[in-house]
């Protein structure tokens, strides 16, 4: 293989890549918690939690990351600035690229994890639930004690898709100007005119970071199956 | 609130989400014709066959769409006297074609890996009875497994098509005008951010819900002949 001549701006790219991962994890923090809360919106006994998680999902599954990162990088400040002007009061609000792209990215793959968690609630077997119910626990030791660490197995799996897709889309990130992995690239490429050695650089980085998830992603799966019988869960 | 801007750049609009549709159905049509054969080379267990496809699809959906993008369109500048002797300067300088090539690429790897999924689906016992019918190599794959292979992957394929509608909004970062460029052109000269990406999410919203129920119709309309007889002909058949 050719070894790649980054003409002293691999750390860059270094740097870039620990931002990428930085805001893929915490990115990923949120969207978990979304997905619980948005799971237990769609599992609700209560219509207005159904309708606000479906209609969370629904509306950002159906709208393309880019345009949801540009609302909200833009459109949500000019938005609070347009309402305190129309309250009468000057208001200045400037996002920082880091926290709206968590925040952005967060939101947006929130929306699968809600359909991950809810898949993996449905899959403990009722049978448990009804036995858990029948030796009287409440609503609260029954999530503690059944549903919920047997449902993190099912959602595994899911959970590593949907970290794999999120890690590739923080690179959109880059228009709203984060020195992300992408923007660090760009700008090594711009400097250097080389755009094809630090594309090609920074996609064996995303690359880099896909295989390792999945080789990890395995690890987690089989250490989760232990002690449950093969062949069932 | 005021939403003459909406109104006044929804014809612009419309000609953005022309051409987004146009790069859709273009690269998905093109995309498809190339995941079949790196499908079909993906299951051989010739090596100098299933490596190069394994690579392929492991590039293409292990790294961001975004970067293959800009792989082609900037990074062909890099090799401009090798792709002017070989006559292909031309093509490159575009960006409408870059787009194409590169979402083409990109989703022929993701639909390649459902179709994987979906011939490796294909029951043993119909490729056991056409082969014990002396049916062997192409004609196999061309009467018997692909053609289950399609309906088995449907599902699937929707999803892919549906991401693909979303994924071409990428095209507007390399200057397209395509739904998303156009909402974006107008936002830097009108300053109006929400409005317009609004207006232009119900358009993608719309669009995806559209194409998520035609393709819902097709599939019950491939599936007609698996799914249960209505329930009179089995009352017809125990008065017999």
């Amino acid at each position: 293989m050719v070894t790649l001549d980054l003409h002293g701006y691999g750390w860059m790219l270094w740097r870039g890549l620990g931002l990428t991962i930085l805001v893929g994890l915490g990115a990923m923090g949120l969207a978990v918690a979304l997905g619980l809360l948005g799971a237990w919106g769609k599992l609700s006994r209560y219509r207005a939690a159904r309708w606000l998680a479906g209609t969370y999902t629904t509306v950002i599954r159906g709208v393309p990351e880019l345009i949801l990162i540009l609302l909200v990088y833009y459109g949500v400040p000019t938005l609070v600035q347009d309402l305190a002007a129309s309250a009468g009061r000057d208001l200045r609000v400037d996002l920082n690229p880091f926290v709206a792209g968590i925040a952005t990215i967060g939101l947006i793959y929130g929306a699968f994890a809600t359909e991950v968690f809810r898949g993996a609630i449905q899959a403990v077997p009722r049978g448990q639930i009804e036995a858990a119910r029948a030796f009287g626990m409440g609503r609260a030791l029954l999530l503690r004690r059944v549903v919920l660490p047997q449902m993190w197995r099912f959602a595994l799996p899911g959970l590593g898709n949907v970290w794999m897709v999120l890690i590739k889309a923080t690179a959109l990130i880059s228009v709203i100007q984060l020195e992300e992995l992408m923007r660090s690239a760009d700008i090594a490429a711009r400097a250097t005119r080389l755009p094809f050695t630090f594309f090609f650089a920074a996609s064996l980085f995303y690359l880099g970071i896909t295989i390792a998830s999945m080789l990890i992603q395995r690890r987690i799966e089989s250490w989760s199956y232990r002690g449950a019988p093969r062949g069932q869960g | 609130m005021d939403l003459t801007i909406v109104w006044e750049s929804m014809p612009r609009l419309l000609g953005g989400t022309v051409l987004t549709l146009e790069i859709t159905f273009l690269s998905l049509l093109a995309g498809l014709c190339l995941a079949v054969p790196v499908a079909v080379a993906r299951l051989s267990y010739r090596r100098i066959l299933w490596m190069p496809a394994y690579g392929y699809m492991l590039y293409f959906r292990g790294t961001p769409l975004l970067v293959q993008l800009f792989l082609v369109y900037y990074g062909s500048g890099q090799f401009q006297p090798l792709l002017d002797q070989a006559g292909v300067w031309f093509l490159f300088r575009e960006a409408y074609f870059c787009a194409l090539l590169t979402l083409t690429l990109n989703t022929a790897a993701y639909t390649a890996e459902i179709l994987r999924g979906a011939i490796s689906a294909v029951p043993r016992g119909e490729i056991e009875a056409a082969r014990s019918l002396g049916m062997s190599g192409l004609l196999l794959y061309r009467r018997i497994i692909l053609p289950k292979a399609f309906r088995l992957a449907l599902p699937a394929y929707t999803n892919e098509a549906i991401f693909l509608l979303q994924a071409t909004s990428l095209v507007s970062i390399i200057t397209l005008l395509d739904l998303t460029g156009v909402a974006r052109i107008i936002v830097a000269r009108s300053f109006e951010p929400y409005k317009l990406y609004i207006t232009v999410a119900l358009i993608y919203l719309a669009i995806t819900y559209l194409v998520a129920f035609a393709a819902r119709h097709a599939e019950r309309h491939l599936s007609a002949h698996l799914r249960e007889r209505p329930v009179e002909g089995v009352a017809g058949a125990s008065g017999r």
